[in-house]
């Protein structure tokens, strides 16, 4: 019964879905109140309904009804009741239903916090956020529906794959898609920006909390993926290039390269057509992404030929929706467009660099996750894109990224001298290369080119920040209070690129001076690695909830001082069949010292695996200073003092026309 | 020429600029980085050219799994129901890797016609089986029917 409850709630949100797309619309284009006025009780409705059709689901999964169809499939009679949850977005159907209530929550945010916006730019925004809540609960509907029913209902269920059963993969998604379905926030404000022919003055400070909001949330999504990679797989890998990975990585690229195009335009008014063009892009990415990784097509392009009611849905659903959005945009840019001017050497010459490299490196990583697909639907055979080409595209092209983003903030907007640049960076650009070099030295490492470029360039980062905080507090008396003082859109910026350095720090080292070894070791055995000593004592059984695993006990030691013992495991899952390595890992803000069972050879010895990554917590640690940094960012005060002032002002009954200065 | 012109061309400039480099750099490690795919019938057949990293696939066929003592090495055979290869492993095999099932592997055909893999790959689908091996299987079911003439044709996809 409850399943059914859930479909039908379904189709009452689509209902909703549909008054909340067409009707506030039509009230925007005729400039009808009461009709614009719908937009925020539809979504209301909408999410209300949304939530309890996933209620639905995530009761049929706690109560093990094997009835419905997509609970046996992903879940088990003996599967613990946190994994029963989060298998509720462990596949496909279940992974859109949540896809489509964060969308609604989303939308209901929006008309929430808009209070202070133009009614008839609302309206717009709702509408079109509504347009993809119908397309994805159409979807959901007709071709993806996770409450059909399986009867004879399955006896115990297939399990959740054991990969999934993990804290890392119970958040990871969802934080995925609010970052994902954010991104649909700026697209709106975007095309309802282009349906009204015009860019209003203050667009841009509307629009650039949600964005900040959204790729903050993308930030956390990828960097959790990553860490999960890391330690779940038994690799010791963080990023594969992979194209599940390569679909939330480009329209974070998009986003990134956004975020920076509104705060020209924030600041000069220049950029207007391109950060709109920009809004397009990253939800458009987002959207392909989801698709990528949540239809199939990535496994074999053919998967739509068994089910070609999927492919031609998502496929005109795609052409709809970015189709529609770049022929808006190509119809109505000319009227958003305009803006400040800059001399060639200022920081929006800066900035335009920036984002077109970020926006080529995603063309490039597009490229290469799409080409094996075109190429076999067009029959040039079954080829797929080594990882390799990637690196060998991606760090030639975000090598200067870096670097700008130290010179970014100390470049003036509109004009700036560069001979009087380089006087200023000199000292700088000196200290970065003689101290990377230095350190390296220090550590009595190995010299290596790419590891003292990375480094001299995480030093470069730190000293244009450095540099970009003393011209702030140069000419205050008390500089102490000037630093509590400074604004936190600058601190965020600060803090974000400071990530930046941090990220590339762990990236080289783990790269040029991670070690790793796979050898066969019996009890007593020993291998030593990067100067630690790791010996094998044993390998026993220890059953699990619904699994049985082969606990290994290796000793690490280093100069003969004991280190940590670690227990790697081996498990096996009864019900799929499926072993699982489950690595063990001493982390460390220097090192992570990691360990993982292969198998069982003859004669007690295991097969085993053992890695010394050097500085990879830096890699997930830089990535959660940029999304800190994100989160201080969106909270300046002048978004909160501007909704604060304006809902005073027409609480009030009069309309203020005030507005904190913008930096 | 107004400011607003030069700007233009500014503009026009950079993101020109961008696009040439990255199109330079793609295309120049497109072409070293294609990894084509075979099944051990075209590697038969002589298709595959000696000592270029190519990835073939296939079910691992029950029973040819042997391990040397004393190190990683391991040795197994790959067929696509019609034809078959040897290959060669050094390291420690994926977790989804056993008799029977489909597996994916990435190296070198040597001109003893034994395949050295420099990685195994077991990603899968629902069907545990990779896709390109389950379109081999296909490819030699197919072709062993039209040999035969219509028989019930196999059913190449094993569901565990």
């Amino acid at each position: 019964m409850i399943p059914e409850l859930g479909h039908f709630a379904l189709i009452l949100a689509l209902v909703l879905a549909i008054i909340q797309t067409v009707v506030p619309f039509a009230g925007a284009v005729r400039r009808v109140p009461a009709w614009m006025n719908v937009a925020a009780p539809a979504a209301f409705g909408q999410a209300l309904f949304q939530i309890v059709a996933f209620g639905a689901l995530t009761y049929a999964f706690i109560v093990k009804d094997f009835s419905v169809l997509y609970v046996a499939t992903n879940s088990n009679a003996e599967l613990p009741l946190m994994y029963r949850i989060s298998a509720v977005w462990g596949a496909h159907e279940g992974s859109l239903l949540l896809w489509s209530l964060i969308l609604s929550f989303w939308t209901l945010a929006v008309a929430a916090f808009s209070r202070s916006l133009p009614a008839a730019f609302t309206a717009r925004v709702i509408a079109v956020m509504g347009f993809i809540s119908v397309g994805f609960l159409l979807f959901l509907l007709v071709t993806f529906d996770p409450f059909e029913r399986l009867l004879p209902a399955a006896p115990r269920g297939q399990d959740l794959n054991p990969l999934l059963q993990d804290i890392g993969l119970i958040v990871h998604p969802p934080m995925l898609y609010m970052g994902y379905v954010g991104m649909s926030v700026p697209f709106a404000f975007a095309l309802a920006a282009l349906f009204e022919g015009r860019l209003d003055p203050a667009w841009t400070r509307w629009t650039r909390p949600w964005t900040t909001v959204a790729w903050v949330f993308l930030t956390v999504g990828i960097t959790l993926g990553s860490w999960w990679a890391y330690y779940e797989l038994g690799w010791g890998g963080w990023w594969f290039w992979d194209p599940v990975e390569n679909a939330s990585f480009m329209p974070w690229l998009a986003a990134t390269a956004l975020i920076h195009s509104l705060a020209v335009t924030e600041k000069r008014g220049a950029f207007r057509a391109w950060t709109v063009l920009l809004a397009v892009f990253s939800f458009s990415l987002s959207l392909l992404g989801t698709f990528l990784v949540r239809s199939g097509v990535l496994v074999s392009v053919h998967a739509f030929a068994t089910d070609p009611a999927r492919g031609v849905f998502i496929l005109a659903f795609l052409a709809i929706v970015i189709g529609g959005a770049l022929s808006l945009y190509a119809w109505r840019a000319s009227q958003v467009s305009g803006g400040g001017e800059f001399e060639l050497f200022s920081r929006e010459t800066l900035l335009l660099t920036n984002n077109v490299l970020l926006v080529a490196a995603m063309g490039t990583i597009l490229l290469g996750t799409l080409y094996p697909l075109i190429s076999e639907s067009l029959g040039w055979g079954k080829l797929s894109v080594g990882a390799p080409y990637f690196s060998m595209v991606f760090i030639p092209l975000m090598a200067p990224v870096v670097l700008l983003a130290a010179l970014g903030p100390l470049v003036r907007w509109k004009r700036d001298h560069l001979g009087a640049l380089v006087k200023r960076m000199r000292a700088a650009l000196g200290v970065s290369i003689v101290l990377g070099t230095a350190l390296m030295l220090m550590a009595s490492a190995p010299v290596s080119m790419g590891a003292a470029i990375a480094l001299a360039g995480a030093l470069w980062v730190l000293s244009g920040v450095l540099h970009s905080l003393w011209d702030q507090l140069r000419n205050r008396r008390s500089k102490w209070q000037a630093l509590l003082r400074l604004p936190r859109s600058y601190v965020g910026m600060t803090l974000a690129h400071l990530g930046i350095g941090v990220f590339v720090v762990g990236v080289a080292a783990v790269v040029v001076y991670g070690e790793e070894r796979d050898v066969r070791l019996a009890p007593g055995e020993t291998v030593t690695l990067a100067g630690y000593r790791f010996e094998l004592l044993g390998v026993d059984a220890h059953p699990g909830p619904n699994y049985q695993a082969e606990r290994g006990k290796v000793r690490v030691s280093r100069n003969g001082k004991p280190v940590v013992v670690l227990a790697p495991e081996k498990r096996n899952y009864p019900v799929q069949g499926q072993p699982m390595t489950e690595a063990a890992i001493d982390p460390g803000l220097t090192r992570d010292l990691y360990v993982s069972l292969g198998e069982r050879l003859g004669d007690g010895a295991w097969s085993v695996r053992v890695y010394v990554k050097p500085f990879v917590r830096w890699i997930w640690l830089g990535a959660l200073m940029m999304a800190l940094g994100g989160v201080l960012a969106a909270s300046d005060r002048r978004y909160r003092a501007e909704a604060r002032s304006h809902a005073r002002a027409a609480a009030g009954g009069t309309l203020a026309g005030a507005g904190s200065m913008s930096r | 020429m107004t400011p607003r012109r030069r700007q233009r061309m500014v503009f026009a400039g950079i993101v020109l600029a961008g696009v040439a480099v990255a199109a330079v750099l793609s295309f120049r490690a497109i072409g070293d980085n294609m990894l084509f795919y075979y099944s051990p019938t075209k590697l038969r057949s002589g298709e595959v050219p000696l000592g270029e990293t190519v990835r073939i696939g296939g079910l691992v066929v029950d029973g040819s799994v042997t391990r040397a003592n004393g190190d990683l090495t391991v040795r197994f055979d790959l067929t696509d129901t019609a034809n078959t290869v040897a290959v060669r492993y050094i390291g420690i095999l994926p977790d989804l890797f056993r008799e029977g099932q489909g597996i994916v592997a990435l190296g070198r055909l040597g001109p003893n016609g034994v395949f050295t893999a420099e990685e195994v790959l077991a990603k899968h689908d629902e069907k545990y089986m990779p896709p390109e091996v389950a379109d081999s299987l296909k490819t030699a079911s197919a072709a062993r029917s039209a040999a035969t003439g219509p028989t019930a044709a196999l059913a190449p996809e094993s569901r565990r």
